[in-house]
């Protein structure tokens, strides 16, 4: 396999410490070596660019029936947008909701290299998994969702911890899954009563547990089980004012708790798009932005991780497993809704939303991601998100970076708005003067997340021994003054390499990679109850049996990537 | 001005897409360097000069060039496609999305135009001398955002589903027009002095039909309210006024329920 060596570029590794040294980078058989173990290498000139370990991304929905439901029902977001293929590349469109080509294509031309899928129905597994096969280039895994699980309801309800956990080891080995999600966590399943859980302690209908026990509870199955990644949570009341409250009360439930895996993570819980979940007022007339409590918070409690779900100010579609907020929307908007029950697990919406920069309360939306990646004190707990494509879509990431790195770009965006002066008393962002630096950026887009999946032994740095995932952008830090070279460079990268082999030129895919897919497979006792109840359940409830639910490495998985943990002890 | 006049000299094998054919992307152009223009036939990339003959040049801008095209270009599609100024004259027909998204300018076809004409239109004037296709003035598959502004005047009659999901603008049929008119509507006007058949204004939450002549089947949903006499583009009479789509939600000014209109000519 070829070897290159990445010369004299600025580099940037919040691990290594390294603050933008000029430092010689090399790769070879798909991982980071010493130089000296290169014996015949292709030069690669990175003088005046930036290098950085290739992006890791915690959150976003890629693949799976929702995201295609998407595609289905907004023709009108592909018009327009279809290129030819060429090369090693594939037809590809769609841009809030790009087709599975484009969605590897456009990750790597941003130098980002791992994805995570953020919301898999267990049900439609096969059909999460059957998209990222399709989807080149970037490695990815697949968070099934467990919040409105009828099994994990019933568990919790009464206490049975040790239940729960067998049951979380059954579905990810069952679905090749990745992590613990939980969405909106038992407002999805009392939608199916037609209410919600508006605060943390509502009672279920039914199963009579409350959002605070099902949350608690698969926190310490999560850490029962020693999972890479911590919970990964979307709490209840999204999108409303005044939702702040819930969202504290939810970070306060973890007080205290200390993380049991041993893949290095520091967190017992990731909150997910905090943005949406930050909000004053009790009206969207004085609607406003919560992000310094939300900060305060989370800066003084190293236990807990968030993503920020930035607004990027376009037209998109929302997804979401919390159903019953997608209908909220629609009623809001009045464009088309689509509502999908999934028996037993989960649901989902789908509404086409379009964040105006002549709206008020967008704009506050806006201010309120960029808050809190800006009063965050530590940013190798803090990332940067678009819940894409819920916020905008994650091709909009340079442009994240843009408003961080520069006040000069987020003062001119402001400006743009309609009701620009209206934000600014909303919100903070008009005080906030701290501009962002690449090793930041680099916290936020890579150290960062890769550590807080319990994947920090492979990726986010470029420490010898690490996955050759190594991203070049035609930035110079010392010398650019202008901030439109953020999004430029940071939306092409000059080389992206994938596990060591060259992917993307001066913005062009070379080759389509060989994506892996990343699952987590844990061993537990053997639990004859719960292998009783999920017997039962599928003889009774489901619509499928248990044979036709599985999903299998082969076939169904690119290049499986399996990583077992041992929670029998 | 300046005239361009495309003369067509092969028909081609698929429906060619020829978005290019615009007063825009003709303006300060040679005849051979429109001739160099890409079209679509298929999943191939043409040249405009391999089905037409260029004769003239563009003006300096969009608003100095007028476009002439001769012989039937019933298999070319998306002519004038968001054109913002000048001019276009087809002497024969057009395929589909003729004027699509157009925002200015006007576009004259002496023959038929097929579906999706006018779809998504902002502005600008489009004649058409013969008949219309379904979809006239209507959204893209998917989109809520149909005709918004501008006017389309079709001398014969018009196709199923015309004003689907029309926010503004006016479509006058001086024929007949087929089921489906206005769906979804929130706003604009449509007038139809021939007949109308049935499902118009389902759906619609704002907005103004006007039929002269028949109408099948009203819509449920619909309610009379009352007669008024109205001058109707140069027509002087008494209208019965509908207003509904009652099972949509409605919007308010000064107090007053905004209701979708129909008002059909005693």
């Amino acid at each position: 396999m070829a070897e290159y060596l990445i010369k004299n570029g600025f580099v940037f590794d919040p691990v290594l410490g390294i603050k933008g040294d000029r430092t010689d980078i090399a790769v070879k058989d798909g991982k980071i070596v010493e130089s000296t173990a290169l014996s015949n290498p292709q030069v690669i000139d990175a003088a005046g660019k930036t290098v950085m370990a290739a992006g890791v991304d915690i959150h976003a929905h890629v693949a799976g029936p929702k995201v295609n439901a998407g595609r289905n029902f907004r023709p009108e977001d592909k018009l327009f947008t279809y290129k030819a293929g060429k090369g090693a590349m594939r037809m590809a469109g769609g841009f809030s909701i790009p087709t599975t080509f484009k969605t590897g294509y456009e990750y790597a031309r941003m130098g980002y290299g791992t994805v995570m899928e953020a919301a898999m129905p267990p049900l439609y597994a096969r059909h999460v998994h059957e998209e990222m096969r399709d989807t080149p280039i970037i490695d990815e895994g697949a968070y099934p969702v467990f919040g409105n699980n009828w099994f994990v309801l019933e568990y919790l309800k009464n206490n049975e911890l040790e239940n729960t956990a067998a049951y979380i080891s059954w579905l990810l080995q069952t679905t090749r899954g990745y992590a613990v999600k939980i969405v909106n966590p038992g407002g999805t399943e009392a939608w199916g009563w037609g209410l919600n859980c508006n605060s943390i302690h509502d009672p279920v209908p039914y199963f009579d547990i409350t959002p605070a026990q099902i949350m608690k509870g698969l926190m310490e199955a999560n850490e029962y089980l020693k999972l890479p990644h911590s919970i990964h949570i979307h709490t209840n009341n999204l999108g409303n004012p005044g939702n702040y409250e819930t969202t504290l009360d939810t970070f306060k439930l973890f007080e205290g708790e200390k993380p049991k895996d041993s893949f290095g993570r520091s967190q017992v819980m990731h909150h997910t798009h905090v943005q949406f979940h930050s909000y004053g007022g009790d009206n969207w007339g004085n609607f406003e932005s919560k992000a310094d409590v939300m900060m305060d918070y989370v800066n003084a409690h190293d236990n807990l991780t968030i993503d920020i779900g930035q607004v990027t100010l376009d037209e998109t579609t929302t997804m979401t497993a919390d159903g019953p907020f997608e209908h909220h929307l629609t009623e809001l908007n009045h464009l088309k809704w689509a509502n999908r029950d999934v028996e037993l697990e989960t649901a989902a919406g789908i509404v086409p939303y379009i964040y105006s920069p002549d709206i008020k309360v967008c704009g506050i939306q806006w201010a309120i991601g960029l808050e809190l990646a800006l009063m965050a004190k530590d940013l190798m707990r803090v990332f940067i998100t678009t819940d894409h494509p819920n916020a905008g879509p994650f091709t909009r990431y340079p442009r994240v970076m843009k408003w961080l790195m520069s006040q000069k770009a987020r003062e001119a965006q402001i400006d743009a708005m309609k009701y620009g002066d209206k934000v600014r008393d909303a919100t903070f962002i008009a005080g906030l003067d701290r501009e962002l630096d690449l090793y930041e950026i680099a916290q936020m887009t890579r150290a960062g997340t890769a550590k807080a999946l319990g994947l920090g032994h492979m990726y986010g740095s470029l420490k010898v021994g690490m996955e050759g995932d190594v991203a070049v952008y035609d930035y110079n830090p010392e010398t650019a003054d202008d901030p439109e070279l953020i999004e430029k460079a940071f939306g092409n990268a000059a080389y992206l390499f994938k596990a060591g082999e060259m992917v993307v030129r001066d913005g062009d895919i070379l080759s389509n990679g060989r994506k892996r897919t990343l699952w987590v497979d844990v061993k537990v006792n053997d639990n004859p109850q719960v292998r009783r109840d999920i017997t039962e359940k599928f003889l009774k409830y489901y619509t499928v049996s248990e044979a036709n639910y599985e999903v299998h490495e082969e076939g169904y998985l690119r290049n499986p990537f399996r990583i077992e943990v041992d929670a029998t002890q | 001005m300046e005239t361009v006049t495309l003369t067509i000299k092969k028909q081609p094998d698929l429906r060619l897409e020829a978005e290019k054919i615009t007063p825009d992307a003709f303006a300060g152009k040679s005849a051979a360097e429109i001739a160099d223009l890409p079209v679509f036939e298929g999943r191939e990339t043409a040249k405009l000069g391999t089905y037409f003959d260029v004769a003239g040049k563009g003006g300096a801008t969009a608003a100095e060039t007028k476009i002439v095209i001769k012989g039937d270009a019933s298999r070319v599609k998306y002519i004038g496609m968001k054109m913002t100024a000048g001019e276009v004259l087809i002497e024969g027909s057009a395929d589909m999305y003729a004027g699509a998204w157009m925002e200015g300018g006007k576009l004259v076809v002496k023959g038929d135009v097929d579906a999706f004409a006018g779809t998504g239109m902002k502005g600008g004037i489009f004649e058409i001398g013969g008949n219309a296709g379904n979809y006239l003035g209507a959204a893209y598959r998917g989109d809520w955002r149909g005709m918004q502004g501008g006017t389309i005047r079709v001398k014969g009659n018009a196709g199923s589903d015309i004003g689907y999901f029309m926010n503004g603008g006016t479509i006058i049929v001086e024929g007949d027009a087929d089921v489906h008119v206005a769906t979804h509507a929130e706003g604009g006007t449509i007038i139809i002095k021939g007949n109308g058949k049935s499902k118009i204004g389902g759906q619609m939450v704002k907005g103004d039909i006007y039929v002269f002549g028949t109408i099948d089947v009203m819509m449920p949903g619909f309610v009379y309210r009352k007669d008024v006499d109205l001058e109707v583009d140069g027509t002087r009479a008494t209208f019965a006024l509908y207003e509904g789509d009652m099972g949509e939600r409605h919007g308010k000014r000064k107090g007053e329920v905004i209701y979708g209109k129909i008002y059909q000519k005693y």
